[in-house]
C-alpha cells in the first residue's frame, strides 16, 4: 500500500512542476485538450474505440503469459518458470484474455456498430456507457497490479475454493481477482443494460425486430445473458471476499461450509458467459460474410431464432463444467442431454452460413478470410463440444488437455476470428482509412496456420494424459513433441500478431485523405451510409428502413442517401463528463483499501463514489445542441 | 496449404513416435471402465467426423465454386432461405445427437453403480493431500501412499476425498476422473484386466507442484496380490542392522511428527505425512524419483526443491552420519 | 430527443408523466432490467443460505433464534411502506407536490423503523452466539438478510435525496420518473422481504 501511495504522490508531484502549477489557464488548456476530450467522452465512436485500444493492450499482455506459458513447457522438467509462479501465469492468462480481452473487445464493437447499424444518434444511456468503459479498465488494472504488488491470483481463472482461500493462497492475489472481477463487472452488467433499452426503444422508424441486423440480434442476446449471468459472479466474489476479508465460512468445509456452492455459481455465471464471448463474434462473422458474398444472410429468421435459443440453453447446462464433482447419474444425464442439444441450433448457423456464400460472388478480402477460416475451425470447437457433453467420455477428458484444445478452437477459433474480421471489416468507419490488405493476408495466414498448429495437437496431448494447468510433465510421459509442436505454433502467432501491429501502423501512415471513403466495402446495413467519418451525431435525420440490410435495398432502388424520417433539426447531443472516471476511481481506491485490508480505505473509496452519485443526481444537465446550419456545414465538408 | 502442413505433421509424428510412446493412453484402456468410456470417445468421434466431413465439402465447393471471377461484377441472387434445407440440418442433428445420447446415458448408469457385494469388490479410501496420495484399504487394514496396489480382474471400489483442497483422481488407462472435495466423498470403480503399471496424475489444479503429485497404479494377478497384502500386514519395519537401528533413533526424533510407520512400534506418530512402511519397496520417492538412495538423499535435503510448496521441512541438519542411518533405515522398510 | 431541455419549461405534467420524456422511458426500461438482475442476485443468495442452513455447527438452529412476532412486524411495517409509497406515486401523477412529499417521507420513516428492528434483532443474535462469523449458516444468514438490509438504507437515502430535489425543483418531467423508479425498486425490495420472511423465518421456525 505504501508503495502505491508513493508512486501516487509522486505522479501528482511531477505533473504539478511539470505543468507549472495549477491555475486557472492551466485548466483550460487541460479541458481544451484531446487528452481531456476522450477522458470524458460519452460518444459511443470513441467510447467504442477506447473499449478496442484497452482489450488490444490487455491481448497483448496476455499473449505474452501464453507465450511464456509455452515456453516453460517446451521440454519436460523445464526449469524456467514453476510452482506458483506458473500457477500465476496461468490465471492471469485465463482470466485476462476472458474479461479484459474477449469481452472488452466484443463489446468496442458493439459501441462503435451497434447504434449505427438501428439508427440511432447514441445509446440509451451515454454516461453510464461510459461509466462501463471505465469500471471495466479499473478492473483490469486493478487484476493486473498484482504482478507488481504482492503476486498475481493464482487459482486459476476459475478460482475454486478452497485453493483460492486464505489459508491456500495467501497473498494478495486472490484478492486483486476478486476486487477486479468485481469491478469490472459493474461495469459490464451496466453495459448489457444500456445495449438492451438501446436497441429496445432507440430503434429508427421502420427498424423491426425483423430488419435488425444479426450482430446488433447477436449484440441484444448477448446483452440479455449479461443481465442475468453476472449477478451469480457477483454473489460469488463477494462471498469468496467475505470469507477472505471478513472471516466468514461459505466454502470452508471445517465450519460448515461448501465448496460447490463456489462451482455452481461460478458455472451458471461461466457457461452463460461463453456465450456472451461467441454470440457476437456469431453476429461479426454473419455481418462479414453476407457482405463479401454479396448476397442478403441465408434463412435470417432461423439464425435469429437460433440466436436467441442459444442463449436460453446457454442457461441451462451450466453443471457440464461438473460431471467429475459426484453429483450423480441423474444430474449428469440431464445436463449431458441439456448440452448435446445446443449443437442444433449452432448447427442451423453454421450451414446458414454456408448456403449465404453459396450462388455468392466472393470477394476474399482479409475480413472474409478471417470470417472464412472461423467456419471450419469453429466446427471443430463444436464439435468437441458435444464430444465432451458426454459424462463417461468427459470424465476421460475432463481437466485435460483436450479441454485446452477444445476451448481456445471455441474461443480463438470463434472469437478471435470474428473479432480480427470485425477489426478489418470495420477499421474505415472507425478511423477512415482501410488496413492495407498485404498485410492482413499476411497476418491472416500466420496466424491461421499458427493456431492450428497450436491447438490441433493438444486434443492428443489431453489424450495421452497430460492435465491442464500443469507445469511441467515427465520425459517418459512420451509428450515431449506434442508440447515442442504446440509451442512453435504458439511463436508464429505471436508473430502474426507483431505483423498486425505493423499493419496498423503502417496503413495509418499511408492514409490519406482520399482513403475516406463512406462505403469502402459495398456494405449492406446503416452504418455505410453515413459520412466518413461519422459526425458526431450519427445521423442528420434519422433514417427511414424499409427492409432487412436497410442501406443495401436504397442502393438497389438507385437511391444515393437514406430516405429521412424527419425534417432537418437541431440536434440534442449529451455533454461530456468527467464524472465516469472519478467514480471508477472511488472503486478502484476501495478496491485497493480492500486488498490491503485497510478497511476505512475501502470504505473511503465506496463514499467517494456515493458522493458522486449523489452530487450527480443533483447536476442538471440537459446537453447541448447542434444547430441547423453547423449540421449542414458538416454534412457538406464529408 | 493446410494439406502440405497436415503431412508435414504427420512426418514429425512418425520420426518422434518411434522413440517415445505416451505411457498413458486414454486410446489404450486397460479396463472395463476405461473401455466403456473409449467406446463412447470413438462413437462421439465417427458421428463428427462424419458431420466435418460433410461441412468441410460444402465450403470447399463453395469456396472454390462461387470465387469472383475477374471482371464478374453481377448481383447474385437474393436469396431468403429455404424452408427444406433449413428442417434439414435441423432434424438430422438432433437424430445423430439421439445416436450419441442413448449409449452415453446408459453408460453414465453403469459407471456410477456400486459394485454388488457379490463380486466382492476390493474397497479402497483414497485421500488426498497436497501433493500426495494416501491409498487405505480398511477391509485389509492397510495404509499406504502413492502406490496403489490392485488385484486383476476385479472391480475396485474406490472412496474419495481431501483434506485440505478440490484434487482430481485420473489414471488414464484405466477410469476418468472424480474429485477428491474437501467435506465429501465420492466414490468411483475401475478394473484392470491385465497386470501392469499404470501411470495416475493429479487433474485439478490443487496448488504449485499440482504438476507433480504423480502416482501409479500397480495391477498384479491376485495371487501376487494376496502376496502383497500379507506382506503389507506383517510389514517388515525392524531395524536389523546398527545403522539401520541408529537410523530408527533419528526418525524417531526428527520424522516422527508427521509420518507412521506401521509395525516399527513408534509411539504417537503423527499423519501429516504419507505412512512409510514398505518405503523401500516402492518404485518411486514422492511419487516422483527414481527410488534409490542418491534421490532420496536429494529429496530429504531439499523437498521443495523437487516438489515446489511441499509442506516437507527440508531435512539438511542433520549430520552426514545420521543421514546415512536415517536414510539405510528407510530403504531397509520393506 | 430535445424533450429533456423543454422539461423544466412545462407547467403540470401529462398522464404518465414517467414515460412523457424519451430519458424517462429509458429510464423506466432499464430500471426493470436492472430489477431483473437483482431478482438473480437474490435468487443466488437465497440458494446459498438454503444449502447451508442447516451447517449451525451446534450453535444455535433456525428454530432457537427466530422470533415470528418481531419479524411479523418488520414485515408489516415494510409492506405499509410500499402502499404509502404507491399513494405517493398516485399524488405524483396528480401533481400534488405536497402530497407526495408527505407519503414518501412516510415510506422513508417506515423504512428506518423496520431498519431499527433488523438492528435490534442482529444484536440480540450476536448476543445468543449466533455471528457473521460463528459458522456456515451464520455467514449465509447475514449475507442474505443483511444485503436486504443494505438495499432498505440505499432506498431510504435514495427517496430523501430525491425529496429534497423535489422541494428544490418542483415537480417536472425530469423528477417523475426518479421518483417512479425509486418507488420500483420500493416496491422490489419489500417482494424480497416477503421471500425472506416465508424461506428463511417462517420455514425456519417450522424446521
Amino acid at each position: 500500500m505504501g508503495t502505491i501511495v508513493s508512486i501516487l504522490v509522486l505522479v501528482l508531484f511531477l505533473t504539478a512542476i511539470l505543468t507549472g502549477g495549477y491555475n486557472k489557464k492551466f485548466l483550460q488548456r487541460v479541458q481544451g485538450s484531446n487528452m481531456w476530450d476522450w477522458l470524458t467522452t460519452v460518444d459511443h465512436k470513441k467510447i467504442g474505440i477506447m473499449y478496442l485500444g484497452a482489450g488490444g493492450f490487455f491481448f497483448l499482455i496476455g499473449g505474452l503469459e501464453a507465450l511464456l506459458i509455452r515456453v516453460q513447457l517446451f521440454y519436460p522438467n523445464n526449469d524456467f518458470i514453476v510452482g506458483d509462479t506458473f500457477n500465476q501465469l496461468l490465471t492471469m492468462h485465463g482470466t485476462t484474455m476472458i474479461f479484459f480481452v474477449a469481452m472488452p473487445l466484443l463489446i468496442g464493437f458493439m459501441n462503435v456498430a451497434v447504434p449505427l447499424q438501428i439508427g440511432a444518434r447514441d445509446v440509451a444511456f451515454p454516461f453510464l456507457n461510459a461509466l462501463s468503459f471505465w469500471l471495466f479498465l479499473g478492473g483490469g488494472i486493478m487484476l493486473n497490479l498484482g504482478w507488481l504488488f504482492g503476486g498475481a491470483a493464482d487459482a486459476g481463472w476459475t478460482s475454486y475454493v478452497p485453493i483460492a482461500s486464505n489459508q491456500f493462497s495467501p497473498g494478495p492475489g486472490v484478492d486483486y481477482y476478486v476486487l477486479g472481477l468485481q469491478i469490472s463487472g459493474i461495469g459490464t452488467l451496466i453495459g448489457g443494460i444500456n445495449f438492451l433499452v438501446t436497441i429496445i426503444n432507440m430503434r429508427a422508424p421502420g427498424m423491426t425486430f425483423l430488419r435488425l441486423p444479426l450482430f446488433t440480434w447477436t449484440t441484444f442476446v448477448t446483452s440479455a445473458l449479461i443481465l442475468f449471468a453476472f449477478p451469480p459472479l457477483t454473489v460469488g466474489l463477494l462471498l469468496i471476499m467475505f470469507d477472505r476479508i471478513f472471516g466468514s465460512h461459505f466454502f470452508d468445509a471445517a465450519m460448515g461450509g461448501n465448496s460447490l456452492i463456489w462451482q455452481h455459481l461460478f458455472w451458471i455465471f461461466g457457461h452463460p458467459e461463453v456465450y456472451i464471448v461467441i454470440l457476437p463474434a456469431f453476429g461479426i462473422i454473419s455481418e462479414v460474410i453476407s457482405t463479401f458474398s454479396k448476397k442478403r444472410l441465408f434463412g435470417y429468421n432461423s439464425m435469429v431464432f437460433a440466436t436467441i435459443l442459444i442463449g436460453f440453453l446457454g442457461f441451462m447446462v451450466w453443471a457440464h463444467h461438473m460431471f467429475t464433482v459426484g453429483m450423480g447419474p441423474v444430474a449428469n444425464a440431464i445436463f449431458a442431454v441439456a448440452t448435446m442439444s445446443i449443437a442444433v441450433p449452432t448447427g442451423i448457423k453454421i450451414f446458414n452460413w454456408l448456403f449465404t456464400m453459396w450462388g455468392g460472388r466472393l470477394q476474399f478480402t482479409t475480413a472474409m478470410k478471417f470470417a472464412v477460416g472461423f467456419i471450419p475451425t469453429f466446427v471443430m470447437g463444436g464439435v468437441t463440444g458435444v464430444m465432451l457433453a458426454s459424462p463417461p467420455a468427459d470424465y476421460q477428458y475432463h481437466d485435460s488437455y483436450f479441454v485446452v484444445a477444445h476451448f481456445h478452437y471455441v474461443l480463438i477459433g470463434g472469437t478471435v476470428f470474428g473479432v480480427l474480421a470485425g477489426v478489418y471489416y470495420w477499421w474505415p468507419r472507425m478511423f477512415g482509412h482501410k488496413l492495407n490488405e498485404r498485410l492482413g493476408n499476411v497476418h491472416f495466414w500466420l496466424f491461421f496456420i499458427g493456431f492450428h498448429l497450436t491447438f490441433l495437437i493438444q486434443h492428443w496431448l489431453g489424450l495421452y494424459g497430460m492435465p491442464r494447468r500443469v507445469f511441467t510433465y515427465q520425459a517418459a510421459d512420451g509428450l515431449t513433441w506434442i508440447n515442442q509442436v504446440s509451442t512453435v505454433g504458439a511463436v508464429m502467432m505471436g508473430v502474426a500478431t507483431l505483423v498486425f501491429l505493423y499493419n496498423v501502423v503502417y496503413s495509418r501512415k499511408s492514409a490519406t485523405a482520399a482513403s475516406a471513403e463512406r462505403d469502402p466495402w459495398d456494405g449492406r446495413t446503416l452504418e455505410w451510409a453515413i459520412p466518413c467519418p461519422t459526425p458526431e451525431y450519427n445521423f442528420a435525420q434519422l433514417p427511414k428502413v424499409r427492409g432487412l440490410d436497410a442501406w443495401w435495398m436504397e442502393k438497389m432502388a438507385g437511391n444515393k442517401e437514406l430516405e429521412p424520417a424527419e425534417p432537418l433539426q437541431p440536434i440534442h447531443m449529451p455533454s461530456s463528463s468527467y464524472r465516469p472516471i472519478l467514480m471508477s476511481l472511488g472503486f478502484f481506491v476501495s478496491g485497493l483499501g480492500f486488498i490491503f485490508r485497510t478497511i476505512e480505505v475501502g470504505v473511503l473509496g465506496l463514499v467517494m463514489v456515493f458522493l458522486l452519485m449523489f452530487t450527480r443526481s443533483f447536476e442538471q444537465d440537459h446537453g447541448y445542441h447542434i444547430e441547423v446550419d453547423q449540421i449542414k456545414e458538416a454534412e457538406k465538408g464529408a | 496449404m493446410i494439406g502440405r502442413v497436415l503431412l508435414t505433421f504427420a512426418l514429425f509424428a512418425l520420426l518422434l513416435s518411434g522413440c517415445q510412446q505416451p505411457r498413458m493412453s486414454v486410446l489404450e484402456p486397460q479396463g472395463e471402465a476405461g473401455q466403456m468410456q473409449l467406446d463412447l470417445v470413438y462413437l462421439s468421434i465417427y458421428i463428427m467426423v462424419f458431420v466435418c466431413v460433410i461441412v468441410l465439402a460444402i465450403f470447399t465447393y463453395v469456396l472454390i465454386r462461387f470465387r469472383q471471377k475477374p471482371g464478374d461484377n453481377t448481383i447474385p441472387k437474393q436469396v431468403e432461405g429455404s424452408t427444406k434445407l433449413e428442417i434439414l440440418w435441423t432434424v438430422v442433428p438432433i437424430i445423430l445427437l439421439a445416436i450419441l445420447a442413448v449409449p452415453t446415458l446408459k453408460s453414465t448408469f453403469t459407471l456410477a453403480a456400486k459394485p454388488p457385494k457379490a463380486e466382492q469388490p476390493v474397497e479402497v479410501k483414497v485421500t488426498a493431500h497436497q501433493y500426495w496420495w494416501e491409498f487405505e484399504y480398511p477391509e485389509l487394514g492397510i495404509k499406504t501412499a502413492q502406490e496403489l496396489h490392485i488385484p486383476t480382474g476385479k472391480k475396485v471400489h474406490l472412496e474419495l476425498t481431501s483434506v485440505d483442497v478440490v484434487h482430481s483422481f485420473w489414471v488414464p488407462s484405466l477410469a476418468g476422473k472424480t474429485d477428491l472435495i474437501p467435506g465429501r466423498k465420492n466414490t468411483m470403480w475401475m478394473k484392470a484386466d491385465k497386470p501392469g503399471t499404470y501411470e495416475g496424475r493429479c487433474a485439478e489444479l490443487c496448488g504449485a507442484s499440482h504438476a507433480l503429485m504423480n502416482f501409479h497404479v500397480v495391477a498384479e494377478k491376485p495371487e501376487e496380490f494376496q502376496k502383497w497384502v500379507k506382506q503389507r500386514q506383517k510389514p517388515s519395519s525392524q531395524p536389523q542392522t546398527a545403522q539401520e537401528k541408529e537410523g530408527k533413533k533419528v526418525f524417531a526424533q526428527n520424522c516422527m511428527g508427521c509420518h507412521a510407520i506401521d509395525g516399527a512400534g513408534l509411539k504417537g506418530p503423527g499423519n501429516k505425512g504419507p505412512n512409510l512402511a514398505g518405503f523401500g519397496d516402492r518404485d518411486k520417492i514422492a511419487g516422483l524419483l527414481e527410488n534409490n538412495p542418491e534421490n532420496l538423499n536429494k529429496w530429504l535435503h531439499n523437498p521443495q526443491n523437487v516438489k515446489p510448496g511441499a509442506h516437507m521441512p527440508a531435512i539438511d541438519f542433520l549430520k552426514k552420519k545420521d543421514l546415512d542411518a536415517l536414510e539405510a533405515y528407510l530403504e531397509s522398510l520393506k | 430527443m430535445g424533450a429533456g431541455n423543454h422539461a423544466t419549461a412545462t407547467t403540470g405534467l401529462p398522464a404518465h408523466p414517467e414515460k412523457a420524456t424519451f430519458e424517462g422511458k429509458n429510464k423506466v426500461l432499464g430500471f426493470w432490467l436492472f430489477l431483473g438482475a437483482e431478482t438473480v442476485l437474490f435468487a443466488c443468495l437465497f440458494g446459498t443460505y438454503l444449502a447451508l442452513k442447516n451447517s449451525h455447527l451446534g450453535g444455535p438452529t433456525t428454530q432457537d433464534l427466530f422470533e415470528i412476532p418481531l419479524v411479523a412486524a418488520a414485515t408489516i411495517i415494510l409492506l405499509t411502506s410500499s402502499l404509502t409509497s404507491v399513494l405517493a406515486v398516485l399524488e405524483m401523477k396528480r401533481n400534488h407536490l405536497g402530497r407526495m412529499q408527505f407519503w414518501f417521507g412516510v415510506t422513508v420513516l417506515l423504512g428506518l423503523a423496520f431498519l431499527g428492528l433488523e438492528i435490534y434483532e442482529f444484536v440480540h443474535y450476536v448476543h445468543e452466539g449466533h455471528t457473521f462469523t460463528s459458522s456456515a449458516f451464520g455467514s449465509a444468514f447475514y449475507a442474505l438478510v443483511g444485503t436486504h438490509g443494505s438495499h432498505v438504507l440505499f432506498g431510504t437515502v435514495w427517496i430523501t435525496t430525491l425529496m429534497v430535489q423535489a422541494a428544490k425543483r418542483g415537480l417536472n418531467l425530469d423528477m417523475a420518473p426518479k421518483f417512479y423508479v425509486a418507488s420500483l425498486y420500493w416496491h422490489f425490495v419489500d417482494v424480497v422481504w416477503v421471500f425472506i420472511f416465508t424461506v428463511v423465518y417462517l420455514m425456519g421456525k417450522v424446521g
